[in-house]
């Protein structure tokens, strides 16, 4: 029955769009749409008629959306904010994870608390995907700048590679630093000399 | 230190908040304040009601309109401090101002004959069957939305019928125009500047000429917690009120545009936030200028001390245009939003305001606005209305 419902995405963020349509065609959900770029959004989401819009909040257009709850000639059907009066925990945890939804017409509160729910974990999952991104880059970082230091000391103490990499982390223990960081002065220490 | 997250949107009525926290007003008082730069107005709203935010730099209207549970979950809101007074301004594409000057019959610089000169354009594109119009507002609950309809309906246009309005976040206000999605937009500053300094729109009128006094910016707190925390928000008015000093001092002035120049502040130009300050605007592409000393007032002419008389009005064109049903208490409650008490409160008020217009508001049309009796405003502007 979920497979009629019609669903926008709006999220400037092509891979978290791509990663939440994922998990909505999971569930059922075939009729899904994504908008990257929002030039003329009012009218591209009138165009599609959705049931159902979510929204990355980051996204500045989401004022746009609101224009939807006008009274106007321009509105086909009136749209409403899922999240009522007594649900504000579910809105807590929608704007924690950063997404927001707004339904259009009368859809039953159960049908669209699953797509919430569905939106929250994907959004969640996404950012620590990212954190975690994030991680992997900065150590790949640290790799680079460790090498470069122990080269560094190789030559100029004219020790091993396993010699190099113990001082620097006895340095840093004795510093109470990151073994980057050490590495990192190293190479700064290197350029002055030069 | 008490701790606070305030969240704020990147323009220059935001000012006395952010010099407040990066000048240490706030740190003076005791508040240790992180702010955050938000994207729109939806989130701000949001993150303050749900208590993600214990204050925020938010439109007055949506101060109102959240107080009232307009168009979402009601949440009582207060405003016990004035963040900006005016600061608006119209911008059209210089093809559309070309049009205009052709059309008016008077000065262009009298709103009313600019009104008129639009209606005329309005009308023109209605026989041949030409696309409407196209404007740009910033949020169904604005100023920006109501001094734009307060300015054409005064010529006779009907601004849900013979004109589109739109919705368009402030940053893309200026690539809209140059993309010609729109015609023109009513925004705050800096963004009017910007369009004209890309030479893509003209000023057409400051926001001060539509109404002498129209409260723009508040300083918004969940009611609830302001009347847990009246010692904080006492120190929260205070910081306020001191940054707002320190901005008026014009041998201030370069230290605070350069403050809002930064990338995590505002992020535009420290020469055009200047300009702003001062009230010394570039109006068109050809770099000819207007100075209006009301165009932007923080702190000064009583702009911090919230006006019970700008909720009203502000109640008013909701009920005018269709957003509000129109009841006594709905009038009382959105008059009580503003509280001149809690800023009595925490600072010596600087006596009366003697630039103040009569009625508290200064509307370019129409009768005196009489914040005790909405209805005869009203009804004058529903007869106005063919």
């Amino acid at each position: 029955m979920d497979a009629s419902l019609k669903i926008v995405i709006v999220d400037e963020n092509p891979i978290r769009a791509a990663i939440l349509q994922d998990g909505l065609k999971e569930a059922g959900h075939v009729n899904v749409t994504r908008i990257e770029d929002t030039t003329g959004l009012l009218a591209r989401i009138y165009a599609i008629d959705p049931d159902v819009i979510l929204i990355d909040l980051e996204n500045p257009s989401r004022d746009v959306l609101e224009q939807m709850f006008q009274v106007s000639r321009a509105v086909k059907r009136p749209v409403a904010m899922f999240v009522d009066q007594s649900d504000t925990a579910s809105i807590q945890a929608s704007v924690d994870a950063g997404v927001s939804a707004y339904i259009v017409g009368n859809l039953q509160k159960d049908r669209i608390k699953t797509i919430m729910d569905l939106c929250i974990s994907r959004f969640n999952a996404f950012s620590r995907l990212q954190g975690e991104l994030e991680r992997a880059k900065s150590a790949l970082e640290d790799r680079k700048v460790i090498d470069r230091a122990k080269g560094i000391l190789m030559k100029a103490k004219n020790l091993t590679e396993e010699e190099a990499y113990a001082l620097l982390r006895k340095t840093a223990m004795n510093e109470n630093k990151k073994i980057a960081d050490v590495a990192q002065s190293v190479i700064t220490a290197a350029e002055l000399f030069k | 230190m008490t701790q606070l997250r305030i969240g704020f949107i990147p323009l220059a009525d935001a000012t006395a908040l952010l010099v407040a926290a990066d000048k240490g007003f706030c740190a003076a008082e005791g508040l240790d304040v992180e702010l955050v730069r938000e994207v729109s107005w939806s989130n701000i709203r949001d993150k303050l009601n749900i208590g993600l935010f214990d204050a925020a730099h938010l439109l007055a209207p949506v101060a109102i309109a959240s107080s009232l549970g307009l168009g979402h979950i009601k949440v009582p809101i207060v405003a016990p401090f004035g963040l900006g007074v005016n600061g608006n301004a119209i911008t059209v594409s210089p093809g559309l101002h070309a049009e205009m000057i052709e059309a008016a019959d008077g000065d262009i610089l009298d709103p009313l004959v600019t009104a008129r000169a639009l209606a005329h354009i309005v009308a023109e594109r209605k026989r041949t069957g030409a696309e409407p119009l196209t404007l740009g507002m910033t949020f169904p609950f604005s100023t920006h939305n109501y001094q734009l309809r307060f300015w054409m309906a005064a010529a006779g246009i009907d601004p849900d019928d013979d004109v589109r309005l739109v919705v368009l976040p402030p940053p893309y206000m200026v690539e809209s125009l140059t993309s010609r999605q729109v015609d023109g937009f009513c925004v705050g500053a800096p963004w009017n500047s910007v369009a004209v300094d890309l030479g893509v729109g003209c000023i057409l009128h400051f926001s001060s000429e539509i109404l002498a006094h129209a409260a723009e910016k508040v300083l918004a707190l969940r009611a609830h917690w302001a009347d847990e925390n009246p010692d904080t928000v006492a120190k929260l008015v205070r910081a306020l009120d001191r940054s707002a000093a320190f901005i008026e001092d014009p041998a201030n002035r370069g230290e605070v545009a350069a403050l809002l120049a930064a990338p995590h502040r505002v992020g535009v130009a420290a020469e055009v936030i200047e300009r702003t300050l001062e009230g010394r605007l570039k109006v068109a592409p050809d770099g000819s200028t207007r100075t209006d000393k009301r165009y932007l007032l923080i702190g000064h002419n009583g702009a911090a001390r919230p006006a019970p008389v700008q909720a009203a009005w502000l109640y008013a064109q909701m009920v005018r245009w269709g957003q509000a049903p129109l009841s006594a208490e709905l009038l009382a409650a959105a008059k009580g939003v503003f509280r001149p008490d809690l800023f009595d409160a925490a600072v010596q008020s600087k006596g009366a305001n003697a630039t103040a217009p009569v009625d508290g508001i200064g509307g370019f049309a129409g009768p005196a606005f009489d914040a005790e009796d909405i209805t005869a405003h009203l009804k004058f502007w529903a007869m106005k209305q063919r």
